[in-house]
């Protein structure tokens, strides 16, 4: 009883909009991040899907180097919004409407 | 097989669901720890064991572990307020459109007819494989990689400085 890979695929694309919700709808910088990490996750795991598919290893390659990334851009991602929070002292989008202060 | 996976895809769908919809940052991020398990374990289910154990150790582990530092560090004490009438128009038409663009991915997958699957090569274990491919075809890409992640702990120690001398 193998699971299809389309279901893979189908769930995949849900958390992707999910994440896409998040990002679209919130306004704290900081959910918003996090919901780029689930869409993130969702792509690696139409990644990983693929690579059981295929029964090609070259897919578990690619997720591994999207969790680098993933890893970098949420440590300088979080380092900026702490510098955005000491001058503005707010995390909302909607009120960091301007690039220069 | 099939239940399991079904069991899996509920846990991580109701939980980004709550990562969503929660009002207070430490809750979606608890949230989220949540989803990362559930996608661990479908991971698992998928035959990927290493990606699986890294997807714990460094998404639920480190980088969790790095927001709910920032959400505390922050102190944001009060939740978010009330939805000004302003942003509802914003709110529904992001979810229309996400919603929208999901289907059209799914439209569009459903369009394709997949190949049918390959063989394993026998003798090869998961983590072997990887380790061998990443030492091998991937090797230059191992190595930027290590540099990136040097580039991104200076940034972020630079950006994260109360003030530059």
């Amino acid at each position: 009883m193998v699971v299809p890979v389309s279901y893979y695929l189908a769930l995949s694309v849900a958390l992707f909009a999910l994440g896409a919700i998040g990002v679209l709808v919130r306004r704290n910088v900081l959910v918003i991040m996090m919901c780029i990490e689930m869409m993130l996750n969702a792509v690696n795991l139409a990644f990983i899907a693929f690579a059981d598919y295929f029964k090609a290893v070259d897919g578990q390659m690619f997720v591994f180097f999207v969790m680098t990334v993933a890893a970098a851009e949420v440590a300088v991602g979080l380092a900026l919004i702490i510098a955005i929070f000491r001058n503005r002292a707010t995390v909302y989008v909607d009120e960091l409407n301007i690039l220069k202060w | 097989m099939q239940m399991i996976f079904f069991i899996l895809a509920g846990v991580a769908l109701i939980s980004g669901v709550l990562v969503v919809f929660q009002r207070h940052p430490l809750r979606s991020a608890l949230w989220l720890i949540v989803n990362f398990f559930a996608v661990a374990g479908l991971y698992l289910l998928a035959h990927a064991e290493f990606i699986a154990a890294i997807q714990v150790i460094v998404y639920a582990g480190a980088i969790m572990v790095l927001f709910l530092f920032v959400i505390m560090l922050l102190n944001l004490r009060q939740p978010e307020e009330e939805v000004k009438f302003m942003h509802l128009g914003q709110k529904v038409g992001g979810i229309v459109l996400a919603v929208f663009t999901g289907l059209l991915v799914i439209y569009g997958i459903a369009q394709v007819a997949l190949p049918p699957g390959k063989d394993l090569p026998p003798g090869l274990g998961n983590t072997e494989s990887i380790a061998r491919l990443l030492f091998t075809d991937y090797l230059l890409p191992f190595e930027v990689t290590s540099v990136l992640l040097l580039v991104a702990i200076v940034g972020a120690v630079v950006l994260a400085k109360s003030k530059l001398k």
